[in-house]
């Protein structure tokens, strides 16, 4: 059955939730930073021109030479730039609106970024004196200074030697972190999902080469051109080629072993990807014929399994290994 | 530092984007490229296998997948095996890759693309991700909060101030307005602070969409188009990534790359600037020395339509553009990458001679 291109149906949507918890080691320099935040000490690095970075980098952001002269520096400081937040964001360390402020650490020659808890715009600006409050639970993390808060105070300004040691130190960092998306699939897959969900496989044509992609992405990767019409493939199919999958994938649950393969539906140009049951896993083989097997709310294909049918011939297949 | 002169004639011979717009929910990455892709094809008479080189440049954080741009080459066509490259960050440096493969003479056509749906999630977060994963991710500091971080330090030193900005953001959108493509045509109120000192007015809209370019050498450029606009120069330099090591009312990398790009050896009548913020067109243009001379974001430039990964490659299309139409003759372009300018991107395209 071949139809003119359908005008785009509903979109769909889906949430798609992308988190990936980094674990990252530390260099002796980032430790000994981290380390000390959690005993509330504030390390900065001195370079070679005499500077000292706060918060501590492992090499001279200038020479690239390697640092590791650790110094103490104070826990007051002052504002060197600030940016009210009237909307905080998950994720951001205070919940009620707060300042964004770089802050220079007596001691320091450089600027450490974090928030600064203030009542509003108003009390802020840049000179303004600050000191870190610190969170009542620290884990050596960026996070154990909970924000700055204003604090008036003389500068320190001799920033002492420190030895960077500490009993149990940090190594390394968990680094969380989740993003959160609405994915909509686009024309081509928008069309074909419908169509599956009334138990239809809808391929799409190239108008260039006529080949049928099954499932559609909405151009010919070959031509590079759109694919128009819209081409109802299979149900059935045969087995191009398959594995047999003998570790048990997290969260899934199905037995193994089991057979993956490519499947051929009747008219597509090219096998697609599917499971294959109803039949003992040794016994699957090039040339099977099988037919999907709709899932329990009947949206898309679970697995394929055997028609019964005689294999089909290797040259009816063998373009489309 | 002395320019860098390029051992080959190579020219942007065709330009292509797409309408940015705020969501493209209709429409897959490869769907919205494709049309991209065709249009600037369709320029030059090129079909995708005369093409030497294919480069791309986009990121997976706006798509939420790992390796999207390798769905997006499915509107390229890539059979035969085409030569082709990827960079995870904007379509200017994709160019820039294109560029150098074109002067050592292995292709003599290049096409480059780049795009950007921002639309399925939430850009501001997802740009805190490239960030030091140490000391600020874990805080989560968005795009807007460090551009108004380096906003306030402008204003404190006295380069700028809010009527300053917002003179910015109504030049732009003012400009966008003969734009077809544009996401903001026509000026609009500056709005409520976002994140002070930065109102929404500021602030570079949300949106998708695609952009294409064409490259070409010597006397192939000269019969792909009327009047190429040759690349004079082109380089790209990288500040620290700590914004506290850093001068905030400067772009040192940006003088540089320019210095090198040859910049400054002649006026340029138009510069296309790549500021997302209307405080970062102010640390731009007193970096590069322009001065009221020159025609600054004729295009709206990114306050007017900011498709993230493929605004710098636009910069380089439009200047290109306004070259090849016979509004310009010699025109800087300028990308940009990481938070608060820190790697930036300098072209120079020039015209031939009009009779």
């Amino acid at each position: 059955m071949t139809t003119e291109a359908a005008p785009p149906p509903e979109t769909l949507r889906a949430p798609l939730v992308v988190e990936f918890p980094f674990t990252r080691s530390l260099g002796p320099v980032q430790s000994a930073f981290l380390t000390g935040l959690r005993e509330r000490t504030v390390l900065g690095v001195r370079t070679e021109a005499g500077e000292v970075l706060v918060p501590p980098v492992e090499y001279d952001p200038l020479t690239a030479a390697e640092l590791r002269e650790l110094v103490e520096v104070g826990v007051t400081g002052t504002v060197t730039t600030w940016a009210w937040n009237p909307e905080p964001r998950t994720g951001q360390p205070l919940t009620t609106p707060f300042a964004w402020v770089l802050v220079r650490l007596d001691g320091a020659d450089t600027a450490l970024l974090h928030a600064l808890d203030a009542p509003g715009p108003e009390a802020v600006r840049t000179g303004l004196r600050v000191r870190i409050r610190w969170a009542a639970e620290r884990s050596g993390a960026i996070t154990d200074i909970a924000c700055f808060e204003p604090y008036d105070s003389d500068p320190v300004v001799e920033p002492g030697a420190h030895d960077g040691r500490f009993t149990d130190p940090v190594t390394g960092i968990v680094a969380a972190a989740r993003l959160d998306y609405t994915y909509s699939p686009g024309r081509a897959q928008t069309r074909y999902l419908h169509a599956l969900a009334e138990r239809r496989t809808v391929g799409e044509r190239c108008p260039s080469c006529s080949k049928v992609y099954v499932p559609p992405r909405g151009a010919c990767p070959t031509c590079g051109v759109a694919t128009t019409d819209q081409v109802e493939v299979g149900p059935r199919g045969t087995v191009t080629t398959y594995c047999i999958v003998n570790i048990k994938a997290k969260n899934l649950d199905i037995e193994v072993p089991y057979v993956y393969a490519h499947i051929a539906l009747d008219g597509a140009g090219l096998a697609l990807h599917g499971r294959i049951a109803g039949i003992p896993y040794d016994e699957v083989r090039m040339g099977l014929r099988v037919e999907p097997v709709w899932s329990e709310d009947g949206r898309y294909p679970d697995h394929y399994r055997p028609t019964g049918e005689p294999d089909a011939d290797y040259d009816t297949y063998k373009e489309l290994l | 530092m002395t320019p860098h002169r390029p051992a080959r004639e190579v020219a942007i011979v065709a330009f292509a984007q797409s309408d940015h717009r705020r969501r493209t929910d209709d429409l897959s990455e490869v769907e919205m490229v494709m049309p991209v892709l065709h249009d600037v094809l369709r320029q030059t008479g090129l079909k995708a296998s005369d093409i030497g080189f294919t480069c791309s440049g986009s990121s997976d954080y706006l798509a939420g997948r790992a390796f999207s741009f390798t769905m997006a080459l499915d509107g390229v066509g890539a059979w035969p095996p085409i030569s082709e490259s990827h960079v995870e960050t904007d379509g200017a440096w994709a160019l820039y890759e294109a560029w150098v493969k074109l002067l050592t003479g292995e292709a003599d056509t290049a096409l480059v693309y780049s795009y950007g749906k921002s639309s399925p999630g939430s850009v501001r977060d997802v740009l805190t991700r490239q960030l030091d994963p140490y000391y600020l991710a874990p805080l989560w500091p968005d795009s807007v909060a460090l551009a108004a971080l380096q906003a306030q330090v402008l204003v404190d030193a006295g380069h700028t101030d809010e009527p300053a900005l917002a003179a910015i953001a109504e030049r732009s959108r003012s400009d966008a307005a003969a734009n077809p493509h544009a996401q903001l045509p026509g000026t609009r109120p500056q709005g409520e602070y976002v994140v002070q000192p930065l109102r929404t007015g500021d602030c570079p809209p949300i949106g998708d969409g695609a952009a294409a370019v064409i490259l070409a050498a010597g006397d192939l450029a000269r019969e792909l188009c009327e009047r190429p606009a040759w690349i004079r120069g082109m380089d790209h330099r990288i500040e620290a990534h700590s914004l506290g090591v850093r001068d905030l009312t400067d772009s040192p990398s940006t003088r540089l790359a320019a210095e090198r790009a040859g910049v400054f050896e002649r006026p340029v009548d138009t510069a296309e600037l790549h500021a997302p913020f209307t405080s970062q067109e102010v640390v731009l243009t007193k970096a590069l020395g322009l001065d009221a001379s020159v025609r600054i974001n004729p295009s709206g430039g990114a306050l007017a339509a900011n498709p993230v990964m493929a605004t710098g490659l636009i910069r380089l299309g439009e200047a290109a553009a306004r070259i090849h139409r016979g509004a310009s003759d010699r025109a800087l372009a300028h990308a940009t990458s990481g938070p608060c300018l820190q790697q930036n991107l300098v072209a120079v395209l020039e015209g031939d001679p009009r009779a």
